[in-house]
């Protein structure tokens, strides 16, 4: 069985050179290529998780050793991988949502020329995150790191052609690029203490370095994950990211790839378990983001954006439930999937949204399309009330724990931190129910453009319809399937371990207390946004509204302080390099030659003055013999 | 008679012909001029290898009147050759080694 680890990653990467090597003979099968070899990939996914669950629980680590990459003597590198409960979660989430992905933009992508190479960076990518999930080094994750990094990059930029797309592309790379350097700062810092990377060894033995160390590798771990992670300080690239391809907004930029830094957390749990300093820093950047996100989403016209917003809120809840330690690492993980059915649902119905109204993602053009895309409508709604955490829904299980879990952190960090993820809840019922009423609800909004074509909104294809479906499915009864009878809790569990929590308030007031601001939510966005009809115009807004729609100034602040910043340091340093450096360069040469044309005019040719020039030197040399002599 | 007075002729004589070298223009003069310095020096050493009472100032002495014959030889061909090409033995004349 451990030699079908090796296919999960393969198949997907056969399908990447395939597709991205074959040219042009292949347009016409490769997106069937691309879609074929990631459903292998999911099928043999399948196939392992049934041998997984056939076992104990202590016997389902599967280790797969490939090659080893650098054999040096006290540095062992090797390609191995490694398949557990954690990584098989993620595996069936990465290829299940990715196959019906691929299916749904073979419909998507539909009319684009370039839809063989769109296949390929898409298979690319799915190799990269699972090399990532299935590392058993840090130094293998690493190369998966980089690799989801650069299919991102060129999937944001896919239509480079639109300069919003290329620049959005290369901030994304360049914000990521500083979680990276914490990535991989970590994984020096992991060396020199513990002489390896595989997280065999790492992992236990956490107690023989010094706490100090540990907060910093900790650290270093969460500015990569804030950076992959969109979480703050480094949000700022998600929101552009949603230039790409919808399909790719979906998978990539909602249900896979930016949750690898909570990958990244929960798998180094260990680590941060014995870095009590370091959680915390984790919970605040969670709880902080959470809210950020919500804000956000709540002012965006743009139903991918705000979809983004709610995506960077959403992580926000799964970090702040692995900064929590092992009350939180399960629920972590169960949100993260959970999230991934219904986010990707979610985007893929504004995908047909979009895909129905020629491209256009302003939702104060849309309204009352419940009745022109039915299937959509039902989709999306079931993804909807999901994310709300309406009761027995996918999001009502795993967001009710994180709460939960956040009130039993204790204290008083434990009552922010659980108010924080409670007001994040209504927010999040707030501005859903704004997505929804706006898109589906009220007076059609949508006018002829300027050439005069009026939108003529219609069902999307099967091909489209299909995974929206299957996803809804998911996010009706993920939740359930996990959290009734804690099934999940007991399948993760021993891999990273799991505590309860002694939380002041009992789970049925957490439950009641979030129903209560959900139902506010939802009634102050249908106060505002369904008794009354929509402006097709956004109206000016108050200072909040219109700051959240400025991405709440994240922007204005990274232009300000660190492009302004960067500028000034640069322009200073080439002052001082002007100045100083060539000045002291150039003036040596230019005193040199200033000195040498007035010793040049000592060489005038007239033999007379040589011989004054000989009798001074002679007349001297005379005088400083005598002066010697007489001292 | 007091063999210093020697060398203040000496140093009359040298003194004559260092300014005849620095402010002549002729060649020959000049030339002539260096010839006294040279023949300054030599009484000179004569007139100290008397005073001394030995022979090192004399033999030096002829050691120079070799030299400056020689010299002599080059520099008067040097000065005639000159003034066959420019028509003139000023030394000022003669400036075109210079940068």
């Amino acid at each position: 069985m451990e030699n079908l680890i090796a296919l999960l990653v393969a198949a997907p990467l056969l399908g990447a050179v395939v597709l991205l090597c074959g040219g042009r003979r292949l347009d016409a099968v490769g997106h069937w290529i691309g879609t074929a070899l990631s459903s292998a990939s999911f099928v043999i996914g399948v196939v392992l998780f049934t041998d997984l669950l056939g076992k104990n629980a202590e016997h389902r680590t599967l280790m797969q050793h490939l090659w080893t990459w650098v054999p040096v003597e006290g540095f062992q590198a090797d390609v191995t991988f490694r398949l557990d409960q954690l990584s098989m979660t993620f595996v069936l989430l990465i290829t299940g949502v990715g196959s019906l992905i691929h299916l749904y933009s073979v419909g998507y992508m539909e009319h684009d020329e370039r839809r063989r190479r769109f296949f390929g960076y898409l298979n690319l990518f799915l190799a990269a995150m699972l090399i990532l999930v299935l590392a058993d080094n840090y130094l293998l994750l690493y190369v998966g790191w980089e690799g989801v990094g650069l299919a991102s990059y060129l999937l944001i930029g896919f239509w480079q052609h639109k300069p919003s797309a290329a620049t959005a592309a290369k901030k994304a790379f360049l914000v990521n690029r500083v979680g990276d350097m914490g990535l991989s700062i970590a994984i020096m810092l992991m060396f020199t203490t513990f002489g390896t990377f595989a997280f065999g060894p790492v992992l236990s033995h956490v107690g023989d370095a010094s706490e100090g160390k540990l907060t910093g590798i900790a650290l270093m771990l969460l500015l990569a994950a804030c950076g992959k992670s969109a979480q703050v300080p480094l949000q700022s690239w998600l929101g552009d990211a949603m230039e790409g391809p919808t399909p790719v907004s979906a998978l990539i930029h909602a249900a896979t790839m930016v949750t690898a830094g909570v990958y990244l957390i929960v798998r180094s749990g260990a680590i941060f378990n014995a870095a009590p300093d370091a959680q915390l820093v984790v919970t605040v950047v969670g709880a902080v983001t959470l809210l950020f996100g919500a804000i956000v989403g709540c002012a965006k016209d743009d139903i991918k954006k705000a979809l983004a917003g709610s995506t960077m809120s959403q992580i926000g809840y799964m970090v702040l439930a692995a900064g929590l330690g092992p009350i939180g690492y399960v629920f972590a993980i169960m949100h993260l999937v959970t999230h991934g059915f219904f986010k990707a649902g979610l985007f893929l119905g504004a995908g047909s949204v979009m895909h129905g109204m020629n491209d256009e993602v302003d939702m104060r053009k849309y309204g009352g399309l419940r009745k022109y895309m039915p299937v959509t409508f039902i989709t999306f709604g079931l993804g909807y009330l999901a994310i709300i955490g309406f009761p027995g829904l996918s999001g009502f299980f795993s967001k009710d724990k994180i709460i939960e879990a956040a009130f039993a952190k204790g204290g008083t960090e434990g009552w922010i931190l659980g108010g924080a993820a409670l007001l994040g809840a209504a927010i999040t019922a707030f501005y859903m129910t704004r997505v929804m009423l706006m898109t589906f609800f009220g007076e059609k909004r949508w006018q002829p453009d300027e050439n005069g074509h009026e939108p003529h909104p219609h069902e999307s294809p099967r091909t489209m319809t299909i995974p929206m479906i299957v996803l809804a499915f998911g996010s009706v009864f993920a939740g359930g399937i996990f959290g009734i009878g804690d099934r999940f809790l007991h399948w993760l569990e021993p891999i990273t371990g799991h505590e309860e929590g002694n939380s002041p308030v009992s789970a049925l007031t957490v439950t009641l207390a979030t129903m209560v601001v959900l139902v506010v939510g939802v009634g102050i966005a249908w106060a505002q946004y369904g008794r009354r009809p929509v402006p097709a115009v956004a109206p000016r807004g108050s200072l909040l509204t219109r700051a959240a729609r400025r991405d709440l100034l994240q922007d204005d602040f990274n232009h300000v302080v660190l492009v302004r910043g960067g500028e000034h340091l640069t322009r200073s340093l080439v002052y001082v390099d002007h100045t100083l450096v060539d000045g002291v360069v150039n003036g040596t040469a230019a005193s040199m030659g200033g000195l040498s044309g007035r010793l040049r005019k000592l060489q005038n040719g007239y033999a007379r003055s040589y011989a004054v020039s000989m009798f001074g030197g002679a007349a001297i040399l005379v005088a400083a013999t005598l002066l010697m002599r007489a001292v | 008679m007091n063999p210093v007075n020697y060398l203040y002729l000496s140093a009359l004589l040298f003194t004559i012909g260092a300014t005849g070298v620095l402010i002549r223009r002729n060649a020959i003069v000049v030339f002539m001029c260096i010839e006294l310095m040279l023949n300054a020096c030599n009484l000179a050493f004569v007139t100290f290898s008397r005073m001394h009472g030995n022979l090192d100032g004399q033999v030096i002495a002829f050691f120079t009147m070799v030299v400056a014959a020689a010299e002599v030889v080059v520099g008067l061909a040097i000065i005639v050759s000159l003034f066959r090409s420019r028509h003139s033995a000023s030394v000022d004349d003669a400036s075109l080694m210079k940068l």
